[in-house]
């Protein structure tokens, strides 16, 4: 297709960014206009919950490139306000209520937005932490010494605590499940990393609902549903995120958690791709739909996406064993594939004692996932395997044999149960 | 042309190890070993995706 002279890429984040970028490393020598709603040039999310609030730090975005470098690369930059609408007959975006952008090919990346509290919103001092604005009042908070309470022991709300407990300042962290990061992890592993957070003496409260956050003017307490309160300066509240598709109501996409598309990341609509967080599309990796919250997919889908939508006769499938890691405290979590699996099996360190172990994921015959925790010489050597459609008793032979080069000992791994 | 690793940068996150285990990996104290640096035309591929790929921007190709 040689019709294509304007790309119009909505989201100026890691996706968005990735996708201008492609698009020009691909040849595209047409127009590119990158809309973001936020004023700042694209900055990396994954340090804002953790080195960003470290006592050190100093405060500054993490700021991907200077404005400089985008316009050199021909990047006309709309920056700070939100797309409001798309026009799939006419091929227009329309910017702030008003502002009509034209394209011929359009990739969205609006990310996802932070889920909030009913009530939460009229009192100081209650923050989500999806932004650098956000992270600077979670920040200069914590610089304060603030009594903190997370809410929501996912893996934001977990870095935050672990930062927080760094500093020296109180901390709680309230989970309403009884278990968290099932999702991410799967029960059994789920609670065995939650469990990081005693082991740090940070205190963890499951199955612990909240019923209001109370204060006059800024947050002083945080009311939990059996009627006791914890004292709170700082509440984060970190309950997940919501793709962020109200500005496409009536636009003729697919919307069912987030944009669906197909493995080449299409909407179905001439033109119209999507990519990161935004995204759901059918991952022929694992022959699931998914859709991501991490960096690594959102830096390969908003290129993938872009190469797609500039020649839409030769778009390629994207496929991906996914990947995500989190730090907490002097841990790092790092987990490959799928935690939909018929069983998981620790096959090597014990959760129950020790800083560092791994779980590797079964589904039917073959590995689909791996959990590892201070594993980093290990993860990638399973997402390898994955990638590959590795067996899983290929796998389990693998684990035995990093065994033994450890420490010389083999021991039969220990299966913690079902996570479907 | 040659791969270079940015120590400043990296904190061995590995994803660069799954998409060229030729050149790279992390060993048992979670630092990144450079196991090559020359990178060959057939190679040049998989290691622009280890570039691409590197989450805190750590990995180059110069000629």
């Amino acid at each position: 297709m040689t019709d294509i002279s304007r790309l119009v890429v909505v989201g100026a984040s890691l996706a968005g960014l990735r996708a201008v970028e492609a698009a020009r490393k691909a040849g595209f020598d047409g127009s590119v206009t990158l809309i973001g709603a936020e004023p700042h040039l694209p900055y990396d999310r994954p340090p804002l919950s953790k080195a960003f609030l470290d006592a050190e730090g100093d405060g500054t975005a993490p700021t991907f490139r200077e404005r400089a470098q985008l316009e050199e690369l021909g990047v006309e930059l709309r920056l700070g306000a939100p797309a409001t609408g798309l026009d799939t007959d006419g091929c227009v975006v329309t910017v702030d209520g008003t502002d009509e952008v034209p394209y011929d090919a359009v990739v969205i990346a609006t990310g996802a937005h932070a889920r909030t509290l009913p009530g939460a919103a009229a009192l100081d001092g209650v923050h989500a932490l999806r932004t650098v604005d956000d992270a600077r009042e979670v920040r200069s908070a914590l610089d304060a010494g603030a009594r903190t309470v997370v809410i929501g022991a996912g893996f934001i709300g977990s870095e935050v605590a672990s930062s927080a407990q760094k500093r020296g300042v109180d901390v709680t962290v309230l989970e309403a499940l009884p278990t968290p990061l099932v999702r991410a992890a799967g029960p059994a592993m789920g609670a065995a990393i939650a469990a990081l957070h005693e082991r740090n003496g940070t205190t963890l409260r499951c199955g612990t609902g909240v019923r209001s956050l109370e204060g006059s003017g800024s947050v002083e307490r945080v009311v939990l549903e059996d009627g006791s309160s914890i004292p709170a300066d700082l509440v984060v509240v970190g309950i997940g995120v919501v793709p962020t598709v109200d500005w496409l109501q009536g636009s003729g996409l697919r919307l069912e958690d987030g944009i669906v598309c197909d493995e080449r990341l299409w909407t179905g609509v001439p033109g119209v791709y999507a990519a990161g967080d935004v995204a759901r599309w059918h991952n022929p990796t694992l022959q699931e739909v998914q859709r991501m919250e991490n960096w690594t997919a959102a830096a390969e889908q908003g290129a993938a996406a872009a190469r797609n939508a500039i020649a839409p006769a030769e778009a390629r499938p994207y496929g991906t064993v996914p990947y995500f890691w989190s730090d907490w405290y002097d841990v790092r979590i790092q987990f490959v594939g799928s935690p939909n699996a018929d069983e998981v099996v620790v096959v090597d360190g014990d959760p129950g004692t020790s800083g560092r172990w791994i779980a590797l994921y079964r589904r039917g015959d073959r590995l689909v996932g791996a959990l590892t925790v201070n594993g980093q010489s290990d993860v990638m050597k399973y997402r390898v395997q994955i990638m590959r459609g590795g067996s899983w008793d290929e796998a389990l032979d693998f684990a035995a044999r990093r065994r033994e080069r450890s420490r010389g000992v083999s021991s039969p791994g220990s299966p913690v149960g079902s996570a479907v | 042309m040659r791969v270079v690793v940015d120590y400043t940068k990296c904190t061995g996150l590995g994803i660069c190890e799954s998409l060229a285990p030729a050149f790279f990996e992390v060993n048992d104290e979670g630092d990144l070993v450079l196991l090559k640096e020359e990178v060959g035309d057939a190679e040049r591929q998989e290691l622009e995706e280890a570039v691409a790929g590197c989450p805190t921007e750590a990995l180059r190709l110069v000629d």
